[in-house]
């Protein structure tokens, strides 16, 4: 029996579960709205070590050996990591396999990488794959910022529509249980590109993409956005929430209350981030504290996450291409309603 | 020497320069090595047609600081030295007029660059 | 066809939807920043021909500009200059300020990757096509004058 409904939409039959999370978040990060529901917030987004890229890598580690303690697992149980992040060739998160010891699936989704993990730990799982599989993903303001923009300390003016990447990592371990948060619903995105050119302006780049997928998912689960009582996008910032809001009323769905994005969740108004965060850490830091803790203490039961990625690189970007993008959505509920 | 009007014009000239910039960094979304390479394109022009003398005699310092006024020195190097030592002059005549700001820009990055690392924001 | 129509339409949907900043403040920001460095340059100048009461003009020029430069190198160094630079903007790129930060802002940002490929390579990342353009423009400019002997 395939298990699959419409397109591009995935039916875990047999129910792989949230069993342990951990989110690990630097200072500015500390500071924001969420301060309060992250595991860990870094007094020094250094770590003690002698580079960002260093420090992006020894965050997740630490993100991956605390959800795993927080699952109750020994570590030799983890049948598959996956794991993605922004810096070329994914080295924070291969660097970070490499001192777990773990069989290692690298992702590239650019911020839509939780989801992308997600997606692929729980396919694990419900086949019999793996026991218990961890996905994790992250990101560094500082090392980000060096391979996609300018220098720290270069005098520049970042512009209006510009977002800030959140120096934050998260990883969900997934398992077999009897009880918990459950995995029910997978949509795999398309890559969607509207011809969007400025990488100033990612929310723009990547709302087409959030639409593609959440159409894709209503149309083949049939359900409505008021089954959820929450749908959170990764990363797509104050403008490019209210560009989605737009989109999807003129495909037919109306986004309500019950939508939020991340990128536009995270940081407080006084801290000069224009339109909010970005990069996989946004995503994966609030869904791996404050989604997880609000479902677990039953004040949201049914929430669909998705994390939309920017598929571009500094290069194609000098060379004036577009910014193709791509989001895939993962439906998560407590309870556990029957397929 | 210290004459007040003449800091009255540095400073309005100064900062028109500055803002005309800004104008730039507005309307074009230039980057910053964009903004720098046009206005120093602007001094060379400017040098070019002989006019950036008397700017520089009216706005002193309002017109040299920008790099419009590095832009005119190398031009002024390359042409007067092109007068006095032909072909020859104009190759090594903008560079050695300029030697000095590129030379300090060079050492002061590399000793800072040594000594200092960049912060977090 | 429907593409492109649709992609055109979408980017000027973005364009409008866009947040509007009045352009007025960071033109004033600029304008006095800039401004007020351009004057430190001159104080310069002139304290050095007070002291120095045979130095040529445009010696005392020079010496304000390498002054100026050493002093935005240090700001970058401390991590200061970037948050001036945030507020003014074109205020500090435009004077010869921002030169001098582009130059020591790689330097100290690319220090890991090592002296050699990291902080000497990458300090011209910025400041590289302004040497460039500089020396390529300069000697077009100076062979026109020696060709027409102007």
């Amino acid at each position: 029996m395939l298990n699959r409904v419409g397109k591009q939409t995935l039916i875990f039959r047999n129910k792989p579960r949230v069993i342990g999370s951990f989110s690990i978040v630097g200072p500015k990060e500390g500071k924001g709205n969420f301060g309060k529901y992250f595991h860990k917030i870094l007094q020094d987004d250094l770590f003690g070590e002698k580079s960002y890229e260093s420090a992006e890598s020894k965050m997740l580690i630490m993100a991956i050996t605390e959800a795993i303690n927080d699952a109750q697992v020994n570590r030799d149980e983890i049948d598959a990591l996956f794991a993605g992040d922004l810096m070329n060739q994914i080295i924070s998160s291969s660097f970070a396999a490499r001192t777990l010891e773990v069989p290692y699936f690298g992702l590239f989704g650019a911020c839509s990488t939780m989801a992308e993990s997600l997606i692929m730990g729980a396919c694990h799982v419900d086949g019999g794959f793996a026991r218990y599989a961890a996905c994790a993903t992250g990101s560094h303001f500082s090392s980000a910022e060096k391979q996609f923009r300018y220098p720290l300390e270069l005098g520049t003016q970042r512009p209006p529509t510009s977002q800030w990447t959140v120096t934050g990592m998260g990883c969900t371990i997934l398992g077999n249980s009897q009880k918990g948060i459950s995995v029910d619903y997978a949509t795999i995105g398309k890559v969607v590109d509207w011809n969007v050119t400025d990488a100033n302006n990612m929310g723009a780049a990547m709302a087409p993409a959030a639409m593609s997928t959440l159409k894709a998912h209503f149309d083949d689960t049939g359900k409505t956005p008021d089954d959820y009582d929450l749908i959170l996008t990764g990363d797509l910032g104050k403008l490019g929430s209210e560009i989605l809001i737009d989109l999807m009323e003129y495909q037919g769905y109306k986004l309500g209350s019950n939508y939020n994005d991340c990128g536009q969740m995270i940081y407080n108004n006084t801290q000069k981030t224009f339109m909010g965060g970005s990069g996989c850490g946004c995503g994966a830091s609030i869904l791996n504290s404050y989604v997880y803790s609000r479902m677990k203490k039953g004040e949201l039961k049914n929430v669909l996450f998705v994390a939309t990625g920017a598929l571009m690189s500094t290069l194609s970007s000098q060379q004036g291409n577009s910014i193709p993008s791509i989001a895939h959505a993962v439906a998560l509920s407590v309870g556990g309603e029957n397929v | 020497m210290f004459d007040p009007l003449m800091y009255v014009k540095v400073f309005a000239i100064g900062g028109l320069v500055c803002l005309i910039g800004q104008l730039l960094i507005i309307t074009t979304k230039m980057t910053s090595a964009r903004i720098l390479v046009t206005f120093l394109l602007f001094g060379v022009v400017l040098e070019a047609l002989k006019l950036f003398e008397p700017i520089r005699e009216f706005a002193g310092a309002g017109i040299s600081v920008p790099i419009i006024g590095f832009g005119a020195s190398l031009a002024h190097g390359a042409i007067s030295a092109g007068e006095t030592m032909g072909l020859l002059g104009v190759l090594t005549g903008g560079l050695t007029a300029t030697a000095g700001g590129i030379a300090v820009a060079i050492f002061a990055g590399y000793i800072f660059g040594l000594i200092f690392n960049s912060k977090t924001k | 066809m429907y593409i492109t129509e649709r992609n055109k339409k979408y980017n000027a949907y973005v364009e409008a939807k866009m947040p509007k900043t009045k352009p007025w403040p960071s033109l004033f920001r600029a304008f006095w920043v800039g401004g007020l460095i351009c004057c430190l340059g001159e104080l310069i100048k002139d304290l050095c021909l007070y002291f120095f009461p045979y130095m040529t003009i445009a010696d005392a020029y020079a010496w304000a500009l390498i002054i100026l430069i050493l002093l935005a190198s240090f700001l970058t160094g401390v991590g200061i200059f970037d948050k001036i630079g945030a507020y003014a903007g074109a205020g500090t790129i435009v004077p010869i300020t921002g030169f001098s930060n582009s130059i020591a802002s790689p330097a100290l940002e690319f220090k890991r990757e090592g002296l050699v490929f990291g902080l000497m390579s990458k300090m011209f990342v910025i400041a590289g096509p302004v040497i460039v353009t500089g020396v390529v423009s300069s000697i077009v400019v100076g062979l026109i004058y020696l060709i027409f002997n102007l």
